[in-house]
């Protein structure tokens, strides 16, 4: 414990150091930073801070409490915060006011939707081509997802469950997890069961050990039953794969090498699983996506891409990222909560070292576009908004209820343009690369010139609320900011609003283009 | 202490350094085919004949002995009331009898009364039908249009503001038509609808905004975007403004002009047929002539399980004019010489009708035998390949199998079909299958191409 203290220490020095070092070369606080100082907040920080002495670079400073109140609310729950939410935190004098909303976030149903739409991404809940999971099975496995991740089960239960299931695709919704796949051959289940609970691309393997991992997976049998698009998976006795695939049906290896002997009357998916939950990879490749998610890129990066030629970027944190995780029980939300109450989550996005080793070592937080699901949330709550989903195929049709969010939705087929247009993940790989948010001209068109968002706009509540008679310009800038960006307005920019309010347009045009000119601002359409 | 000790290194898989190497060789050759493959090789081949290709996708499944292979001697069960087949303009082809203007123009175009591949499934049979592969594999393959993108658009050279892939009106949506080659080859769905004025495509032609309340807004954009000027030199930042340069260069520019109808003569307008579908073909003529090499007109509501003939009453007048048309116009301008018409759907339907309720008169999905039509872009008209059975239940002769079509289309928009297709596994992927694949194929459709 002592030696623990004593490292801590150092390392607040480094950050107190970095601060002083910084404190004289800033200039006035900009709306999207705070002069506080650096202090280490948890060993994160210090493990972080590290790389920056060692490669010589200057962090961000840390974001003000807008941001902050913008990013978390974004990055936890997937959802805006109100505009009420937003005043209240900035103008909260707790100085613990951080910790306190983040703790709250993570008990939000918002973090569970939010979460279960990633990992719907990653275990390709889709209820049409190429995985045809079918409707009623996507929506039960994706209902079990989101209400394991809401209950905070622990991730080693989840992936068991999720390896040993048997049963019917409609009442035991983790047997799913062996549906939701192209390739259900042996191999291509341990190609999934790579990619899901390794982290690895098992396609880049010697072909060795890939049919080494398929002899677990080689009883795993399907079979119709008389109710349409049931199917029931189950331990396949009677299988011959294991044989085919390494001559033994008894002998197996598992992928770091360690042999085990496989009795024939249990299923060697239980052998499998025991052994994942303790392997080192499971804890690190979770860690890590959770690192991902948060903070827009892995310490391995891709996060599904590890590989000898492929180190993280910090090893270190890494290792102590996963070491917290399997020790805290695999507590998801535990994770959250270290890195979201660390300095580094909580750098601004303004990069104060031009160095290209700045972003892989998280010297700020990244710039990046809001997925589709979470843009499409956002300008709906703020519009008074909402989207029509559906799915005309299969039958029987599909029809989403309209108060249901985008960020909630249960199956990757459900149809939708903008969803598209914006890089929702097809679902087909599991791979987390499969998500784009690239900008481009076609996003662009929709966001500045389209007729739903202008239709959106112009019917919107706050645009009938904010011109209403007796709001004055002032008013109606203050909160169309903090309505929309959740901050209020600099100097300068109730200044320029307002000249654009005298400009000679009507009030209610100013007020629609003002809306319009915020929500195509780059505060709006990225994280930062 | 935790419930286990780690040491992260022993645990680590083991490969032994050779195979790392291996490893890291064969990932980086294929991040390089992802993302920096070079795309000479897509330059104008030699051998090309064709430029473009309009897609005629009827979505749902046409009935093929309705429309192109109609059976008059099948009787009442099969046929309904379309019983009396017309002659077209070449001797020896007769069509449905609701098709008046393409009887005219059958010297023009070639049907395929043999197409085939067995499947029932809207989903399946529409991945089948466009990209010629068998579901089930690992990796999803893209649609014609999005090879067509790939080869033919910006990476070979293409520099339209409108994107290379354009599909009137709605996205097809059934399976990501790009596949594993990723966004940037999806097409761009205009939205809107052709018959009305304006044509509202998304995002370009917004309806009661003139281009100076445009311009105006836009300052006010640039004026209060604060974090932009606070990270002017942030890789999203400037991708975001290249990004709204280039949609404003369609807004304000030239862009928009392709969609204006009001530019075509009203007699033209009306031949083409007043309705989505007549308007959309007159759109994709005009996307052609500008030199957009792919378009798809998606239309709907072919899947006729109830009271199909009432449906044909409604719906074959329209494609009749609308496709008819399209095909005299894009002859009368010498475009139809480089541009392929490809007509089709997923499957055929039921030949045998289904009277009984609740289906009054339906037919139901058909993927033992249906039919495509051909034309232009080096596919010679006035032919009919292949035939179904008497009552067009069966293949009779020469099967064709949707890989020959989309290969015989490749072959002559002068794409090889040995061109790799770079995909984000580093796997080994072309054009066209390989033998290994295991894809069923008679052929290339060489009785229809010109040698």
């Amino acid at each position: 414990m002592k030696a623990r203290a004593g490292i801590f220490a150092a390392g607040q020095l480094r950050w107190l150091g970095l601060f002083l070092l910084l404190s004289n070369s800033v200039s006035a606080a900009s709306p999207f930073e705070s002069p506080a100082p650096l202090t280490p907040q948890n060993k994160i920080d210090e493990l972080v801070s590290a790389r920056w002495q060692a490669l010589n670079l200057t962090p961000a400073q840390l974001c003000s409490d807008p941001v902050f109140v913008r990013r978390i609310y974004l990055d936890v729950t997937g959802t805006l915060p109100a505009a009420a939410e937003a005043q209240a935190f900035i103008l909260d004098q707790n100085p613990g006011k951080r910790a306190v909303l983040i703790d709250r976030l993570l008990a939000n149903d918002e973090f569970a939707d939010y979460f279960a739409m990633k990992w719907g991404d990653a275990l390709r809940i889709k209820a049409e081509f190429p995985i045809n999971l079918w409707p009623n099975a996507a929506q039960a496995y994706h209902r079990w997802i989101h209400d394991a991740i809401r209950d905070n089960v622990p991730w080693d239960k989840i992936a068991t469950e999720m390896l040993t299931a048997s049963g019917s695709n409609f009442e035991k919704p983790p047997v799913n997890f062996y549906r939701a796949m192209q390739n259900r051959t042996p191999t291509g289940i341990a190609q999934a069961v790579a990619l899901t609970f390794l982290g690895e691309r098992a396609d880049h393997w010697p072909s060795n050990d890939l049919a080494n991992l398929a002899v677990f997976f080689a009883n795993v049998g399907y079979k119709s039953t008389a109710e349409w698009k049931e199917e029931i998976v189950f331990f396949n006795l009677a299988s011959t794969n294991a044989g085919a695939l390494n001559g033994s049906p008894k002998k197996a290896i598992f992928p770091d090498g360690e042999k085990v002997t496989l009795s024939p009357d249990k299923d060697p998916r239980a052998v499998f699983a025991s052994w994942l939950v303790k392997n080192p990879q499971f804890a690190r490749s979770l860690a890590n996506r959770t690192w991902s998610w948060l903070l827009g890129c892995g310490i391995v990066q891709e996060p599904d891409d590890f590989r000898t030629d492929n180190p993280p970027s910090n090893p270190a944190l890494l290792d102590f990222l996963a070491e917290d995780f399997a020790a805290s029980g695999f507590d998801f939300k535990h994770v959250c909560r270290e890195i979201l109450n660390s300095k580094t989550y909580q750098l601004a996005a303004i990069p104060q070292s031009q160095s290209p080793a700045a972003a892989a070592n998280f010297a700020f937080y990244p710039l990046r576009r809001l997925d589709a699901e979470v843009l499409i949330d956002a300008v709906d709550q703020i519009t008074g908004t909402n989207e029509n989903y559906s799915s005309a195929i299969p039958e029987p049709y599909t029809f989403i209820p309209g108060d249901l969010r985008s960020i909630a939705l249960p199956d990757g087929s459900i149809t939708s343009g903008f969803l598209d247009q914006f890089g929702r993940p097809p679902r087909d790989t599991g791979q987390e690369a499969e998500r784009n948010n690239k900008i481009s001209a076609g996003q662009k068109l929709t966001l500045l010139n389209s007729s739903s968002m202008q239709r959106k706009i112009e019917t919107s509540r706050m645009v009938a609320f904010q011109t209403s008679a007796n709001r004055t310009p002032p008013e109606i800038i203050t909160g169309m900011y903090l309505g929309i960006l959740s901050r209020f307005p600099t100097v300068e920019e109730q200044t320029e609003a307002q000249t654009y309010f005298q400009s000679g347009m009507g009030k209610r045009q100013a007020v629609v283009d003002l809306a319009w000119a915020l929500m195509n601002s780059t505060e709006f359409i990225y994280r930062h | 202490m935790s419930a286990f000790h780690f040491d992260f290194e022993k645990q680590r898989p083991r490969i032994s350094r050779r195979e790392a190497i291996r490893r890291a060789l064969f990932v980086t050759s294929g991040l390089v085919l992802a993302n920096h493959i070079s795309f000479r090789a897509f330059g104008a081949a030699p051998s090309a004949r064709a430029k473009a290709v309009i897609q005629v996708w009827m979505w749902g499944g046409p009935s093929h002995t309705d429309i192109f292979d109609p059976k008059p001697d099948a009787g009442y069960d099969y046929c309904g009331p379309l019983k009396t087949p017309i002659e077209t303009n070449v001797s020896g082809i007769r069509i449905g009898e609701l098709l008046p203007v393409l009887a005219k123009q059958a010297d023009k175009y070639s049907i395929i009364r043999s197409m085939t591949h067995g499947n029932n499934g809207h989903e399946t049979a529409a991945y089948i039908t466009q990209t010629g592969r068998q579901p089930g594999g690992r990796l999803v393959y893209p649609a014609v249009g999005s090879v067509v993108s790939l080869t033919k658009g910006y990476d070979a050279g293409y520099k339209g503001l409108i994107p290379p892939y354009i599909v009137l009106t709605e996205p097809q949506g059934r399976f990501d038509e790009a596949g594993f080659l990723g966004a940037k080859y999806r097409p761009f769905a205009t939205g809107g609808n052709p018959a009305q004025t304006p044509f509202a495509v998304e995002g370009i032609i917004a309806p009661g905004i003139t281009a100076e309340h445009q311009k105006g807004r836009r300052e006010l954009l640039h004026h209060l975007d604060t974090l932009a000027q606070a990270l002017p030199a942030d890789p999203q930042v400037v991708a975001n403004a290249q990004a709204e340069n280039a949609a404003y260069d369609m807004i304000l520019g030239d862009g928009a002009k392709v969609f204006d109808l009001s530019e075509e003569k009203p007699e033209l307008r009306d031949r083409y047929g007043r309705n989505k579908f007549g308007q959309s073909c007159l759109v994709a003529r005009r996307l052609i002539e500008r030199g957009i090499p792919y378009v798809t007109i998606n239309s709907g509501g072919w899947d006729t399980h109830k009271n199909n003939f009432q449906t044909m009453q409604r719906q074959l007048p329209e494609l009749d004019k609308g496709m008819g048309t399209l095909l005299q116009d894009l002859a009368e301008r010498g475009l139809l010489d480089s541009t392929i018409v490809w007509w089709g759907g997923e499957f055929g339907r039921t030949p045998k009708v289904q009277w009984e309720a609740p289906w009054n008169g339906g037919r139901g999905h058909w993927g033992k035998v249906f039919s495509s039509v051909v034309a232009g872009g080096g596919f010679k008209g006035g032919h009919v390949i292949g035939a179904s059975d008497a009552k067009g239940e069966e293949v009779k002769e020469r099967p064709v199998y949707p890989v020959d079509v989309i290969g015989s289309i490749y072959a002559q928009l002068g794409i090889e079909a040995a061109t790799k297709l770079p995909n984000p596994e580093g796997q080994p992927t072309f054009v066209m299958p390989q033998p290994a694949d295991g894809i069923k194929s008679a052929g290339l459709l060489k009785e229809i191409m010109s040698a």
